[in-house]
């Protein structure tokens, strides 16, 4: 049992070549690791790290863009929801003005066409009279004539005269 | 149930030729292990970059607890390597111990306390050779006078102290488990009865060792990073 102590397996004495074979294996496997493995490993994850820092940061970057772009066309949005309403208004306006100058205009018109009318109306009335005139003047030619032609007495004559006068007057 | 080994001389040293093997064995599974799973390395990491991965940010976890990473980073490297080796080699007992004429084989390397002595000493020399590149010979001589001048014998002890509880912690768990392991087994071989008896306890026990074998390639690594930052860290 006394192989139970210190060095059970090793049997008997120090195995010096054991502990210069462990040494050296395990500078062997650390150097050859982190050459092989931890080095690549590392620069896989440290990549990742940065990766991941960036497209956040990217994310942010582009969120706050995002933000930014939405609170300027609101803005838009609003500014141009005023710009219509005051072309609305100026458009509203702008047909009312027209809409009277097209009335006055109109009524001016009428009266235009109105005071035309009368004054058509004298003329014409002006024209029937001289007319008339004209007929009278014939007719006495003609009393005239037919009284010469009958050799009338006074009497006979004036009640002639009268006869025509009265009818002129009734034509009239 | 004792075993002898086949042991050679050379070069004036004295080999033992299980020790070798396994050695080799547990350095070239770990090689293979962590080489094969950098091999195809993306941004987007799967399967065995995942675990190795998981291992790194791991003993990352263990350096972060221990020092500042500014100081600690270094040491990722060596605490890697150690936790996986330790790890493989705790495993490698396990399943199955070789006997060839009465010489053990296949076993644990780290059941050799030859072997723990070895990995301990090289941490604590390491721990030295940091101590003293990193703050300066006077700085690190100061460190054994703290807090007080008397306790220097004290810090001389505790210097060997360490590296043999380091080395004899992780040999005698190990040990341990894989002699009571050779005992159940023999128990198990012994007749039809005690076989169907042994062969719980003998499950049983595996399956503690292998808890047993990852909780002491942790502790060997913690306790690694433990005495780097003692002699490396300016604050204590």
């Amino acid at each position: 049992m006394q192989n139970l102590i210190l060095g059970a397996a090793a049997g008997e004495g120090l195995n010096t070549g054991d502990i210069l074979y462990q040494l050296v294996a395990f500078l062997i496997l650390l150097v050859l690791l982190r050459k092989f493995a931890w080095g690549p490993l590392m620069g896989i994850m440290k990549e990742r790290q940065s990766h991941i820092n960036s497209e956040i940061d990217a994310a942010e970057k582009s969120r706050q863009e995002a933000k930014s772009y939405l609170e300027s066309q609101v803005a838009e949005l609003k500014k141009a929801k005023e710009e219509a309403k005051s072309i609305i208004d100026n458009a509203k306006k702008q047909g009312e003005a027209q809409g009277e100058a097209i009335i006055k205009a109109s009524r001016d018109e009428a009266e235009r066409v109105k005071e035309a009318a009368l004054a058509e109306i004298a003329s014409e009335k002006e024209k029937a009279v001289a007319t008339l005139r004209q007929e009278v003047a014939a007719l006495s030619v003609k009393i005239a004539s037919k009284v010469i032609a009958k050799e009338l007495d006074e009497s006979s004559q004036e009640k002639l005269i009268n006869e025509y006068l009265q009818e002129v007057g009734e034509s009239r | 149930m004792e075993h002898g080994a086949v042991t050679k001389d050379f070069l004036g040293l004295t080999f033992n030729m299980s020790n070798v093997l396994m050695i080799t064995v547990s350095s070239v599974i770990v090689f293979l292990i962590a080489v094969l799973a950098t091999r195809t390395l993306s941004m987007r990491p799967g399967g065995m970059q995942n675990f190795l991965e998981w291992v790194v940010d791991f003993v990352k976890g263990i350096i972060n607890s221990t020092m500042d990473w500014h100081t600690g980073g270094r040491f990722l490297a060596l605490g890697l390597t150690l936790i996986m080796y330790i790890f493989v080699a705790n495993m490698l007992g396990l399943p199955f111990a070789v006997v060839v004429d009465h010489n053990l084989w296949w076993k644990s390397p780290t059941a050799d306390p030859t072997i723990t002595l070895t990995l301990a000493v090289m941490v604590v020399a390491l721990s030295h050779y940091y101590g003293v590149r990193m703050k300066g010979v006077k700085e690190y001589g100061a460190e054994f006078f703290k807090p007080m001048k008397f306790l220097f014998p004290l810090k001389i002890i505790e210097e060997f102290a360490n590296t043999l509880t380091l080395g004899l912690r992780l040999y005698g768990n190990i040990f341990a488990g894989e002699m009571l392991l050779g005992l159940l087994v023999g128990l198990t071989k012994m007749g039809i009865f005690a076989g169907v008896l042994g062969i719980f306890p003998l499950i049983v026990w595996q399956g503690f060792s292998v808890f047993v074998g990852a909780i002491q390639a942790f502790i060997f690594t913690m306790l690694t990073m433990v005495y780097l930052a003692h002699k490396v860290s300016h604050d204590h």
